[in-house]
């Protein structure tokens, strides 16, 4: 489903490419395939109210920054922070929400508190029992999603794990992950803190509970930032501009919200 | 009488084009795989995509190898086929045979709501309740693996084994079997000395037919076989064919999402032969 999405957009994008040079009347944005959902719900209300269609191209962080520094996107959107060198050639970053992914373990687990580098070393098989760490004398199973998923590729690159998770099982949504740590006494998992539900415990990481006022505050360090990046020395059209106001001004972070990520007005 | 002629005429032509649409979509599909699966083979290279065991399509150096997929998949058919022919089969003989009618229209309308239950049902009941039971039963840390979809697809292929078996069995004449009985063999041995071989081609067919449903199945096994690509082992996570396809698509581009129409041509040309093996054992029974 999200695929069709996905290719639509990008056939309108291929269509606004085209038919766009005449008619300015679109904001392109391109980038992190993770941010397909809160730029998909934004762009919706903001069509909705404006009549201008917003397009994405969900091509990665890396494709995104590159596109707007070539001109070829309005906005461009990243799930990590730019880089010094990014930075140096002239694009600003504005970052417009933050993604909190949250730790999850069975309820009858009695492990609460993990830091950063206990998770990555579980992830990557180094500790496989729960003894290890505090827990019972259980085999720690590793729920994870699939090669491609944005929590995957968000949880991975922050724990620093990234092609080495040992998983016991990959499923393809965050509901199915839930379910699952919900199953199994043993299991750990990762998902949007927005989606987690009370039949699965939350794991506070390095002493710190994941909240909208932690992420927000950076406090809780399994996140990253959504990031809209911008050329600084060359103007916004004047839809895009539009649109860029109306995504960072308080009445979307409802919208943001509804996505499943902390808003960062 | 013209008039007549005319409306047999146009009512034929539409039944053509009717006829039409469907080989179109056939034909369609296939060119699409064709075309959509055979870059990537070229450019993975044929024998490192085939038989190449590791699979990290978004790794900083990929590697699409799919033997772990295919294994999977024959592992997985074959041991549904193994679990669900003899229930099937037994089922048959005794719902054709032996059966009072009541206890048979009972039994078989059982087997169509089997049939008729979504695939995603099977998973979700797979997820929730199979997937634990196989933790708890063997003492394994999880229970999602190779066993838990054998399961699942033995329960999923028994309608289509059932069903094709009866009406194997029923087609037997019944002169066939009273000349067996008058001849002094007991029931049982008319059912599996007479009955059985001269259907032997139709119930060959049911079992054809329950392994292209096995081996085309996605949903249902994708939730209870944990879809990491490990070489297959009973009692481990592992991916098939059709769950390789169905779990990475949505967020897969450029040569991953070529990979995976690769994938699919693969999956195509294990139907089509499973198909053409299907039309030899019909073309059998009708000669037999």
């Amino acid at each position: 489903m999200k695929k069709i999405v996905s290719l639509a957009m990008a056939a309108a994008v291929l269509c606004t490419a085209m038919v766009g040079c005449s008619e300015k009347k679109s904001v392109t944005t391109d980038g992190s395939t993770s941010m397909e959902k809160v730029i998909g719900a934004l762009g919706e209300s903001f069509e909705a109210d404006t009549g201008i269609t917003v397009t994405y191209n969900p091509t990665g962080s890396g494709s995104g920054i590159q596109a707007v520094s070539e001109g070829r996107c309005d906005i461009g959107l990243s799930s990590r922070d730019l880089k010094e060198e990014e930075e140096a050639e002239g694009l600003v970053g504005t970052v417009l929400a933050y993604d909190g992914i949250a730790v999850i373990v069975n309820p009858e687990n009695p492990v609460s508190d993990l830091d950063v580098d206990t998770i990555a070393q579980i992830y990557t098989g180094e500790i496989t029992n729960w003894s290890e760490i505090g827990g019972n004398d259980a085999e720690i199973v590793l729920i994870g999603r699939e090669a491609g998923s944005g929590t995957r590729d968000g949880f991975e690159s922050i724990t620093g794990t990234e092609e080495m998770c040992q998983y016991r099982q990959e499923l393809t949504s965050t509901g199915d992950v839930i379910t699952t740590v919900s199953q199994n006494p043993g299991a750990v998992g990762y998902a949007s803190l927005a989606s987690v539900k009370d039949n699965v415990k939350l794991v506070s990481v390095n002493g710190v509970t994941p909240s909208e006022e932690t992420i927000k505050d950076g406090s809780y360090v399994v996140q990253r930032p959504f990031v809209l990046v911008t050329k600084k020395d060359k103007e916004l059209s004047e839809s895009a501009q539009d649109f860029f106001d109306y995504i960072t001004s308080d009445d979307a972070a409802e919208i943001i919200a509804s996505a499943g990520v902390v808003a960062a007005q | 009488m013209k008039k007549n002629r005319l409306f047999e005429n146009i009512i034929h032509g539409i039944f053509l084009i009717l006829g039409l649409i469907t080989i179109g979509c056939v034909l369609l599909i296939t060119v699409y795989l064709v075309i959509s699966g055979i870059p990537a083979i070229r450019e993975i290279g044929i024998i490192d995509f085939l038989f190449g065991k590791k699979w990290a399509s978004t790794a900083e150096e990929p590697a699409f190898g799919i033997l772990p997929f295919i294994l999977t998949s024959v592992y997985g058919t074959a041991g549904a086929i193994v679990i669900g022919v003899p229930i099937g089969f037994m089922t048959a003989v005794y719902l054709s045979k032996a059966a009072h009618p009541k206890v048979r229209t009972v039994i078989e309308a059982a087997v169509n709501l089997l049939a008729g239950i979504p695939s995603v049902v099977y998973g979700l009941v797979g997820m929730l309740v199979l997937v634990p039971g196989i933790r708890k039963l063997f003492n394994i840390p999880d229970g999602a693996s190779l066993f838990a979809a054998i399961i699942v697809l033995a329960i999923m292929i028994l309608p289509s084994i059932i069903k094709v078996s009866i009406t194997a069995l029923d087609a037997v004449p019944k002169e066939y079997e009273d000349a067996s009985l008058a001849l002094g063999a007991t029931p049982t041995e008319t059912f599996f000395r007479v009955s059985v071989p001269t259907a032997k081609s139709g119930i060959a067919a049911a079992v054809v037919l329950g392994v292209g449903r096995a081996i085309g199945e996605a949903m249902a096994v994708m939730m209870v076989s944990g879809n990491v690509p490990n070489m297959p082992s009973l009692f481990q996570s592992v991916r098939f064919l059709t769950t390789a396809v169905a779990s990475e698509m949505a967020y897969s581009s450029g040569l991953q999402q070529q990979a995976l129409f690769s994938i699919a041509l693969v999956l195509f040309l294990f139907i089509m032969l499973i198909n053409a093996a299907l039309n030899f054992f019909l073309k059998g029974n009708k000669e037999g």
